[in-house]
């Protein structure tokens, strides 16, 4: 990345910051260093509730990056600095006080490859709320492993072989078996970083239609190279390039009526 | 020393093969080397291995048959009467008194005839040492000859010469195989005589460990008894004292270099322990002996427990401290390859880092963990130097790790050090030892194997 070319941030396009009603999570002047590199320029952005934002970007922008901020996975890489401020529900996650552990609780997440834990379908969903307590007898446990696979829409193909190890399942399935691992804990925002990008396009399909459907009870962000997912999936679409948040507007307009020459470049396929 | 310079010049002639073979293919094609088949080193191999190979083949076969065929021509130029009332025996040793006034040695005894006859052995033995010469290097250089006309631009000499390789390392890996096979038959004929002497059932059951048998009716004292409870029970004893010491330290060694510790502090901290691994175990074996049991014995003595100074207890904390690099490497290596994605998911559901090595990483890496562990059990039930200093020789069959006890190993090391009947119940018994214990660690090592190879499978 050749941020000696631009040393200023360009500001960003659209309607990065709400004009009315409360932001589920507010992030600004955000910058995002990896030891040397600046992965992040002041990147300032509004995530509004119970919708579907997109990120999208060329690889290498920083979306990803900007992703794992939200809660705070880079924290467990060495050599990454962050500075500026991110808040959800107007509570300062980098604050000293904040605790990880329950950060993680409210912010879930799913990654790029399936990752399902060598352990069975049951224990995958269990591992959050044993590590959380969130229940207290073993009945409750069955109902809300019962539950997040319903959510996930994954109940009624593993209900019969709940003790088969989770590495079993297909690519889908395991997906959602993280999607369902990730609601088990009762978060209120879920991360996905690429979600489908290792699945099939029937397994992808599946996967759209529940972000669809959770849209319903979770905000959810969703870090894509796929633009026509963002479009089918997303309410909101942000435009990241080099570090850069370029363009952040309602999907539609940013797709149909981009207002920067990047980001139409990049919509229409002209390079990226 | 002949056969040496014998060897050197061959030797010299494979090089002289080689630039000829070099050479040759080059001027063939008039310099252009891009019009062979194969490079012009290949070329140079080809006449090398020529040369080699079947000049190395007569000199081992001559060496080999000019014994058998000197010692029978001698023999036969005896004269009838001289050998006509002799019988084999005898025959071997006037041999032998040849042999040895031709080599210019003392002779048990020295008549007109051997003294003739060695004199016709060593003619002969010069003439075969001329003739060895001449005829090797002779196959050599016709060899060279031969290669060369055979060289030209078509010539397939990398697929003879990878060919020829091939087999020779198809041969090196026979003489592992074959000295193992070997080793293990020579443990199963020598148990099988001894357990003529000794019944199979009271070896393996037998609760009493005596080997001393008498060598005249008329000694005391000399039970014989051979069961090997005892000293199976002394071996297993030290090695759970040892894995005791190595699994806890070895594991959380693992753990904290592969999860916790900085790139900086592994790279200094893993070649140190892995020292661990090549001190030799004689220097443990002292270290146990001198060091440590008076150690326990003092502190022991101070509680009021009576550890005597050579003990189990000594014997397997040192020997633990041995196999640490076995478990603490192993688990490593598989900690390290648990897909960080595992961790990953972990922590995005808000697990610590506690909580994700006790529940995600541990629980996926245990399967390597336990085959490190096994392979190091094997390890220390075949270790020998260090109980043989520190944990003593009495064949107690005792739990108490405050007691003198002995394993296998150092029964099989006292039974054959020193002079020895190989037809005794006490000698062979050794071998009976060493085939249990091989049974035993090869056990082990296949259990160990399998447990790894079915981890492997799990993530890939």
């Amino acid at each position: 990345m050749s941020t000696e070319q631009r040393p200023v941030p360009t500001p960003t396009i659209g309607i990065p910051l709400m004009t009315d009603g409360t932001p589920k999570v507010a992030a600004r002047n955000v910058n995002v260093y990896y030891g040397d590199k600046h992965a992040i320029r002041d990147v300032s952005m509004d995530i509004s509730q119970r919708e579907v934002t997109a990120f999208i970007g060329p690889s290498g922008c920083g979306k990803s990056t900007f992703l794992r901020c939200l809660n705070r996975m880079n924290d467990t890489i060495d050599i990454c600095r962050i500075d500026g401020r991110i808040a959800i529900d107007d509570q300062d996650i980098y604050d000293r006080k904040m605790d990880v552990v329950q950060l993680r609780a409210l912010v879930g997440m799913v990654f790029q490859k399936p990752n399902p834990f060598p352990k069975s379908i049951f224990e995958n969903i269990a591992y959050g709320p044993r590590i959380h307590g969130l229940v207290d007898h073993k009945s409750d446990l069955d109902q809300l492993v019962q539950s997040s696979l319903e959510r996930a829409g994954l109940w009624k193909e593993v209900k019969d072989r709940l003790d088969q190890p989770g590495t079993g399942l297909s690519g889908g399935q395991q997906q959602r078996l993280c999607i369902a691992r990730a609601i088990a804990v009762q978060p209120e925002i879920i991360l996905m970083d690429e979600p489908c990008s290792a699945l099939d396009p029937i397994a992808t399909s599946i996967v759209e239609d529940l972000i669809d459907e959770l849209r319903a009870s979770y905000t959810i962000v969703i870090v894509t190279h796929s633009m026509s997912q963002a479009a089918r999936v997303s309410q909101k679409t942000a435009f990241f390039h080099l570090g850069d948040l370029v363009e952040f507007d309602e999907t539609e307009k940013l797709f149909t009526n981009p207002q920067e020459q990047r980001t139409q470049d990049y919509v229409t396929g002209r390079f990226g | 020393m002949q056969t040496f310079m014998l060897i050197l010049a061959v030797g010299a002639l494979i090089l002289i093969g080689f630039q000829v073979g070099h050479r040759r293919s080059v001027a063939i094609v008039g310099g252009k080397a891009s019009q062979l088949h194969s490079l012009p080193g290949y070329h140079g191999f080809y006449i090398a291995l020529w040369c080699a190979i079947p000049a190395l083949m007569v000199m081992a076969a001559w060496l080999v048959m000019e014994p058998i065929l000197l010692d029978s021509a001698v023999m036969a130029s005896l004269p009838a009467e001289f050998t006509a009332s002799k019988t084999d025996a005898q025959l071997s040793l006037i041999l032998n008194d040849i042999r040895n006034i031709a080599a210019g040695n003392i002779a048990s005894e020295r008549s007109e005839v051997t003294v003739l006859a060695a004199q016709r052995y060593a003619e002969w033995k010069q003439t075969s040492l001329i003739a060895r010469v001449i005829v090797v290097l002779a196959v050599a250089a016709a060899a060279i000859v031969y290669a060369r006309r055979r060289i030209h631009p078509g010539l397939r000499a990398r697929n003879a010469v990878e060919n020829v390789i091939k087999t020779l390392m198809i041969l090196c890996s026979l003489i592992a195989i074959l000295t193992t096979v070997g080793i293990v038959l020579s443990l199963l004929f020598e148990s099988g005589r001894f357990f003529e002497k000794v019944p199979f059932t009271d070896f393996l059951f037998g609760i009493e460990w005596s080997p001393q048998t008498a060598l005249r009716k008329d000694q005391v004292g000399s039970s014989g008894a051979f069961g090997a409870i005892p000293l199976f029970g002394g071996t297993f004893l030290i090695s759970f004292i040892a894995l005791c010491v190595a699994v806890p330290i070895g594991l959380m060694t693992a753990i904290y270099m592969a999860e916790y510790a900085s790139r900086k502090i592994r790279s200094a901290v893993k070649p140190v322990v892995e020292i661990l691994a090549g001190v030799p175990t004689v220097v443990y074996g002292f270290f146990a002996a001198l060091t440590v049991a008076p150690l326990f014995r003092d502190t022991g003595a101070v509680f009021g427990i009576g550890i005597s100074s050579e003990s189990a207890l000594a014997a397997g904390v040192v020997m633990g401290i041995m196999i640490i690099p076995f478990v603490s490497s192993l688990s490593d290596d598989v900690i390290n390859a648990v897909p960080q994605s595992m961790r990953d998911g972990s922590y995005g559901l808000g697990a610590t880092r506690s909580e994700t090595i006790r529940k995600v990483v541990l629980p996926a890496a245990l399967p390597g963990i336990v085959g490190g562990v096994l392979l190091a059990a094997s390890r220390a039930i075949g270790e020998t130097m260090i109980v043989v200093m520190a944990a003593g020789l009495a064949a107690n069959l005792t739990a108490n790790p405050f007691e003198a006890v002995s394993t296998v190993t150092v029964q099989v090391v006292t039974l054959l050090v020193g002079d020895q009947e190989f037809d005794s119940a006490k000698t062979l018994a050794a071998f009976a030892l060493g085939l249990v214990l091989f049974c035993i660690t090869l056990l082990l090592n296949v259990i160990a194997l399998h447990v790894v190879r079915k981890y492997r499978e799990q993530y890939e």
